[in-house]
This record gives structure tokens, sequence and C-alpha cells, in this order.
């Protein structure tokens, strides 16, 4: 989001809490988020397509939402009003292809009606049919399938390129001209990992029912729609009917939320647009890194880079939560210092930590209890933890990008923690009592963060460079070689 | 609650938020006039990173493309001349200070920092010039007008140079173009200083000319300049740690050889250059400026094509009649204003030429260097 994207939105957000009973925030935040999409959706080379993967969000939305509706609950007044207000909207904006005033809300002319039209249609009839289907967890597994293939073609250069490819065959347009980034799906990577935490809980039993206007506005609650965080759905819900009780209030113009939220979305703001952008001149880069003349310069712009990245995505993160808070929404943390802290399983647990949790509780978790539960093997504890970590944390490099510097900085941190691991038993064994003595204890702690900034640093290059041998290269040019 | 007690909570939270909007207009005001009072910019240009914690740069920042070039284009006086090495400190006693001014030829388009004709000549040039030792400054700024020259001269002066090199060419003296260079818009007022003091006669309010208001003058009016002036001190870290100050493609489309079949310069009618159309006044006040510091003006070298219609024009920019008769003015007007001039348009072979008629290849360059270096010691 631009500045300008961001002070809109805050603008609205403000406006809503301050002027609008709380009753009414439900609707009006769907109809920003159901704008939002279209309107902060990356311009894209390939015909139609900033028209069709914002609406394809939203059939995915209401697909997963008619899955993991019990089967007891009936469609309530309205469930309906909102469900056809939405199909409604999405005619609407094919429709302002007809008409100049008002074209265009998505960056470039959305497709005929009749295109859209065809479409819709189909898509009520696969809603029809899911809503008939009586085993919901088979659909949900087939929804997940689904969900995961978009994110590997979106996130993997290679079939990102391929699917160009098709996508350009398919509207008439030059398949020379086909680029991985072609496919740029707002938010896509925190919708689908919405819709997985609640496909998985349902899956599991552990879902609460949801109406639709709440859950649409979960999926696609704009403010944390392009750089997260991650919430779990009950969390957000727990906002929603914590506010009900006030329903016929306005929020206070005194209210702390609101001072909060201005504060947060301020600070946000500077850490973004201050701080972050002009660090961004000065980080490493894959241009940049072998124009550097000196070894002491080299590592100025790595921890350039180290403190750029925080402050960019912490900053948009406090965006989101200030944006959030000024209706009553309590979004989770995100970043809690994560570059003060003395260890990398510390760090992990303070950076990107609705990922992190994310992964944890469905990866990490399930993975290591079925690997301490298989009857037949005997694992040791060590290897369970190695082989946990390492999965876990190279998917989450992949959750970036399908790439091998992201695999290979997910391994990095891996490493790291099962180092840390392991110096954790080793030390409780043969240095319990280093701890009691406090200069001691204040000089490890020193030396602990230094250890482990300076690893989580040195970890951004291979997040930072496409290559791998690049990477190498900056490692042998800190080395002085 | 009760509707009382309602109303009573509406009116705190309304008189709340008027409170609010007040304070935060009064801020704004009072922060923004007195920025328009102060007038802090030329100060604030001062403050620089350069030369303190990191070096100064070896010519004056511009550039197209900041992410690749690690450079800025920025007019604010002050902020360029604070970035450069000339204000790394005193001027050393022992030290022979030259500073070279100039079109994107003087400054080195296309070359390395250390390949400009400032650079080369430093290096080339003996160390004991006047038993002190020769360091030329390259205070060359992309942009043909001998205005945009004249304001940096002005400013220059500052830093005491012993030797002034002047390098110009046609292109810089069209009346016309003296007052369009977007450099000169953006120091209007000290362009309008000069024009009072020097008596150079530029009808300001003739061109198009950038007018300030007060509103240009306030925080919000300045902020762009002030964002650039931050920027140009991040990008001097990727100056320093990297060298690069401009972005030199890999491959340079070279200089035309064929040349139109076309006589036109100008509004100019072909084989007469009215004198009074030629920036000759702004080369006066210079020479003005300059005081009792040596000032030569150098006609720089230019690519002379042998291509097509090469007996109508020289190159690109110039048609044979117009370019000889401007170096008939050049000299007569040297000799009759006692200026020290040097024509040097042929001094290059033409192969040591880039991407224009005027741009030089560090080979090129080298020739102009040794050439300056010879004259200077022969009349030292």
């Amino acid at each position: 989001m631009s500045l300008l994207h961001i002070l809109i939105v805050s603008g609205l957000f403000l406006l809503i809490g301050w002027l609008f009973p709380v009753r009414y925030h439900k609707w009006i935040i769907a109809i920003i988020s159901l704008v939002g999409i279209y309107w902060l959706q990356p311009s894209t080379p390939i015909r139609h397509l900033d028209f069709w993967l914002p609406t394809v969000s939203i059939f995915l939305v209401i697909v997963v939402w008619i899955t993991i509706k019990p089967d007891s609950l009936i469609f309530s007044k309205r469930d309906w009003i909102s469900g056809i207000l939405i199909i409604l909207f999405i005619i609407i904006i094919s429709l302002s292809r007809y008409i100049n005033l008002l074209c265009c809300l998505t960056p470039s002319r959305p497709p005929h009606i009749n295109q859209v039209a065809i479409i819709v249609f189909l898509f009520l009839g696969c809603c029809v049919l899911t809503f008939l289907f009586t085993k919901k967890k088979g659909i949900a597994w087939i929804i997940i399938f689904l969900l995961v293939s978009l994110f590997i073609i979106q996130k993997s250069p290679q079939l990102s390129y391929l699917a160009s490819t098709v996508l350009r065959q398919f509207s008439g347009q030059n398949i020379s001209l086909a680029n991985s980034l072609d496919i740029c799906w707002l938010g896509y990577s925190y919708l689908a990992f919405r819709l997985l935490h609640v496909l998985r809980d349902f899956s599991n039993k552990r879902l609460p029912s949801y109406n639709f206007l709440d859950f649409f506005n979960y999926v696609l609650f704009i403010p944390s729609l392009t750089a997260g965080p991650i919430a779990r759905s009950q969390d957000f819900f727990r906002n929603l009917e914590k506010n009900e009780l006030i329903q016929n209030k306005v929020l206070s113009l005194s209210s702390p939320n609101l001072f909060y939220g201005l504060r947060r979305i301020t600070w946000g703001l500077f850490k973004k647009f201050v701080i972050a952008d002009s660090l961004a001149i000065i980080s490493l880069n894959s241009l940049s890194f072998d124009q550097i003349n000196s070894t002491t310069w080299l590592w100025i712009v790595i921890y350039a880079y180290s403190l750029r990245i925080y402050f960019d995505f912490s900053g948009y993160t406090d965006i989101a939560l200030g944006i959030a808070n000024l209706v009553g929404i309590t979004l989770p943390e995100n970043f809690t210092s994560p570059y003060l802290k003395t260890n990398i399983t510390s760090f992990w647990n303070s950076w990107h930590i609705t990922l992190a949790d994310w992964f944890r509780a469905y990866f990490y978790n399930p993975l290591t209890r079925y690997m301490r539960n298989m009857p037949n093997l005997n694992l040791p504890v060590w290897l369970i933890i190695l082989t946990g970590q390492t999965s876990t944390m190279v998917l989450i490099g992949l959750w970036h990008g399908i790439t091998i510097n992201f695999a290979i900085w997910g391994l990095w941190h891996a490493i790291g923690l099962f180092i840390h691991n392991r110096w954790l038993v080793f030390s409780r064994v043969y240095f319990s009592r280093i701890e009691t003595y406090s200069n001691v204890s204040h000089a490890l702690k020193i030396i602990s963060w230094i250890i482990t900034y300076n690893y989580v640093t040195l970890g951004w290059i291979w997040f930072v460079l496409p290559e791998p041998t690049q990477a190498i290269r900056v490692f042998m040019m800190l080395l002085g070689f | 609650m009760n509707s009382k007690q309602h109303e009573n909570l509406a009116n705190i939270e309304k008189n709340f938020a008027v409170r609010v909007f007040i304070k935060s207009f009064v801020i704004f005001l009072v922060i923004n006039l007195t920025f328009l009072l102060i007038k802090p910019v030329p100060h604030i240009g001062k403050l620089s990173a350069y030369n303190r914690v990191i070096s100064g740069r070896l010519r004056l920042p511009y550039g197209d493309n900041p992410n690749k070039a690690f450079n800025l284009t920025i007019f604010q006086l002050e902020t360029i001349f604070a970035s450069h090495e000339i204000s790394s400190g005193k001027k050393p006693s022992n030290e022979y200070r030259i500073i070279t001014i100039g079109d994107s030829s003087t400054w080195g388009f296309l070359l390395k920092p250390d390949d400009t004709f400032a650079s080369i000549l430093t290096n080339i040039s003996p160390h004991n010039h006047e038993g002190k030792i020769v360091k030329a400054y390259n205070l060359g700024y992309p942009g043909m007008s001998l205005t945009k020259d004249l304001l940096l001269l002005s400013h220059a002066m500052q830093y005491q140079p012993d030797l002034i090199l002047w390098l110009i060419t046609l292109e810089s003296l069209p009346q016309q173009k003296q007052l369009t260079s977007p450099f000169v818009e953006n120091n209007f007022q000290l362009l309008n200083k000069l024009n009072h003091s020097l008596d150079l006669k530029l009808e300001l309010s003739y061109f198009s000319i950038k007018k300030y208001n007060l509103w240009d003058e306030t925080l919000i009016g300045q902020r762009r300049q002030l964002a650039d002036m931050v920027r140009l001190q991040l990008y001097g870290v990727m100056w320093a740690a990297t060298g690069i100050d401009q972005e030199i493609p890999d491959e340079i489309v070279l200089r035309m050889d064929d040349l139109e079949d076309s006589e036109d310069y100008y509004d100019f009618s072909p084989t007469h250059l009215p004198v009074n159309e030629l920036a000759f006044n702004v080369l006066d006040a210079g020479s003005r400026i300059s005081g009792s510091t040596p000032l030569i003006i150098i006609n720089e070298p230019m690519f002379i094509s042998k291509g097509k219609n090469s007996h109508i024009r020289y190159n690109f920019y110039y048609p044979r009649w117009a370019y000889d008769e401007y170096r008939e003015l050049l000299n007569e007007q040297c000799r009759f204003n006692n200026w020290q001039c040097l024509d040097l348009w042929d001094l290059v072979p033409e192969s040591e030429f880039t991407n224009t008629a005027i741009h030089m290849t560090p080979a090129g360059v080298t020739y102009l260097a040794e050439y300056m270096r010879e004259y200077l010691k022969f009349n030292n």
C-alpha cells in the first residue's frame, strides 16, 4: 500500500469509528474491504487479470465459508443479503466498463459483462454443489489442495512464468512477453493462510460457526490483507463479539482505542516511509553487492538491510494494527523487538509471530507429534527436533518465494535453532551455576545478543540475494577474500 | 445513561475534537511561519555528512537514476557544494587550487569520477606548480547555459581558487538558452541578485522562469527539496562504499557521424550570428566575478565529423557557418575584453568522443589535460 492508500484507508476507518454506531461497522468494513481489494490490486499486463484475481479471492472466501458452515446452521437473512450484495458488487464493477465516468475501480478496464455473468453463474453452481455435498471434509481437502497449488504457482518463478504464458495464450496476448512477475495477486499469501487455517481447524473440529459477513471481514480485512498479520479467526471474532456488546454506540473520539490507533499508524508511517525507505537507499541489494569496495562498507550495507527489513515490515504491521484499532478491533502483534532478543528461539518468537505460530500449529506440532508417536521407530528427541525445525524453517523460507535462496535462508535459521536447542541442553548440564553470578550472566546476555543479531543479519544475505553464488561471494568478501 | 448525560458526553467529545484541530492548525502555522521567516534551507544545506563521515564527491551531485548512480540531481547550491570535496576544510597553504567549470563534458558524462578533466589534470600535473601542489576541482555541471556556470562560479569563489578554467562551447551561448536550465530556474533568487549587481541585463520577466511565492518558502513548500537533501546524504554512503556516482551503460550509442543536410542553427539566419544574441555578457560577468584570480576561457574540444554532409555541419550541434562565426566572435571578444582564451575546438581526435559531440573518452580528456598542463607550465 502506498502512503496515499494508507491515508485514505486510515481516514475511512477513523470516520467509521467516529460517525457510525458499532452495529453498522461490519457492513461498512466489508464494503471498504470489497472496494479495497479491487482498488489496491496491482496492475497486471495480462488482460483483465487485475479484475479476476480479486474476484477469485472473493469466490474462495464464499466457497470456504459454505464448506465450513455447519450443516445444522441455516442461511440467515444477513448471510443472504451480504452474499447477494457481493455478487452484485462484482457485476457492478464489471458494468463500470461501460460507464466512462465511473470506470474503473480496477487498474485496467474490467472484462465484458457476459464473461463475468458466465463465470459468476458457474461459480454459483459450484456453491450449490458445495452446499449440497455432504462430505464437507473432502471438499475442505480439495480446497486446501487448490489453495496450496495456487500459492505454489504464485510463489514459484518458473510456474508463475508458465501460468503467465497460459493466461496470455488464453487471452490472445503475445506469449513471448510472458514474465513471472505478471501474476501479482494482492494479499494472496495472507488470504491463503487464513483460509488454510480455518479449513484445518474445521477438519479438526476446532472451528466455531461464523456468519458470512464476519467471515468475509476476517479473511479480507483490508488493513491486514497486504502485510498481515495472519490473525486466528477465533481471536478476530472475539473482537467482533466484544464490539457487539456496544452496538448502539459510536466509538468515543477520546477513547484510548482511537488514540492508540492513531499513534500506532503515525509510528508505522514513520518506520516505513522515513526510516525503512531511507535505509533502502544504503541497503544491500542484488545490484549493489559487487560494487562495494571494502569489507567495512559491506558490513554497513548488510546491517542497513537488516534494519530496513525490520522497519519496513513492522511499520506496515503497526499501520494495520492502528487502523484496526480505530474500529475497536485488536489484531495480534507480529513483531516484539526481535532484534533485542538474546537467542534465535526468542527471535522467532518475536519475528513475524503470526506466521511462525501458523507453521507451529499446522506443521511443526503435527509433524513432531507424529514422529514421537510412530510405534516402530523410537526416534531420539534431537532428531525429531532437527527434522521438525528444518522442515518448518525451510517452509517458512519458501513462503516468501519458492526459490533456492529462500530455502537456504530457512535452513540457515533451522541450523541456528537446532544449535541453540542443543546449547540449552548442554548449558543446563554444565553451566547451570554460571547464572548465579550476575556479572557473568550479564556479560553472557550481551554476548548472546551480539551473536544472535549478527547471525540473523548474516542470514539476510541469503534472503536478499536471489542467487546463492552471489551470497557466497558476499560471505567471502566479509571474510576479507 | 440518560439523554442529558449523552448530550454532555457528546459536547465533551465535540470540544475535544475542536481543541485538537485548533492546536494542530496553530502548530502547523507556527512551524511554517518560522520556516518562512528564518529561511533555514541554505543553513541546513551546509549540514552535510560529506567530508566528515563520508568522503566528499569528486564532482557536483547530478543523477537521472539515483538508485543506480548513487547520485541525485539537486539544485540547492549550499547542499551541492557541501557534498563536494572542495568543502573538505580550509584550503591548504601548499595547494595550487584550480577550479574547472562548464557543461556535462567538464562534469564528465559517461566517465568515472577519476577520469574527468579535473581529476586527470590533478594526476598529471607537476607537484610543485609555483612551489605548490596542483589540485583541480571539478565544478562542472550538466546543462548548456553560461548563466548556470556563472551561478556556480559566483558560489565557488569563496573557496579561493588560484585559477579558473571555464570550458565553453557555442551551444551554451545563445541568449535564449540562458534561463532554461533547471539549475538556473531553481536558483532564481541568486540569479536575480547577480543580474542586478553585475548588470547582466537578463530579461528575467521575459522568460517563463519559476517565480517563488511565499508558499514555496514554507516548510511544506520546501518539503521536496529537504527530502532530496536528506537523500543526497544517504546516497553519499553508497558513493563512499562504491566510488560510483554515475550510471554508465555497458554499451554506448556513439555520436552521429552522418549528419543532416541542414544549415539551421536555432533561429539564426545562415552565415550571420548576431553577437548580441550570444551571452558574452555572461562571460564578462564571470570575468568580473573572478576578480584578480586568473580565468582562462577554453573553447572546449568537439567532435568533427567526416561523414555524410560534414561539409555542411561539423557535428549534430553545429552547422559549419555558425561555429566558424562563433569562433571568430569569441576571439574578437577575448581580444577586446582582454580575456585569456584558448581555442581548443579541434584538439581531440574524433575517435575519442562518445555519445555526443562534446563528451570525451578518458583518452580524449587526457589529450585536453596534457595540453593544459603544458600550457600552464609554459605560462607559469
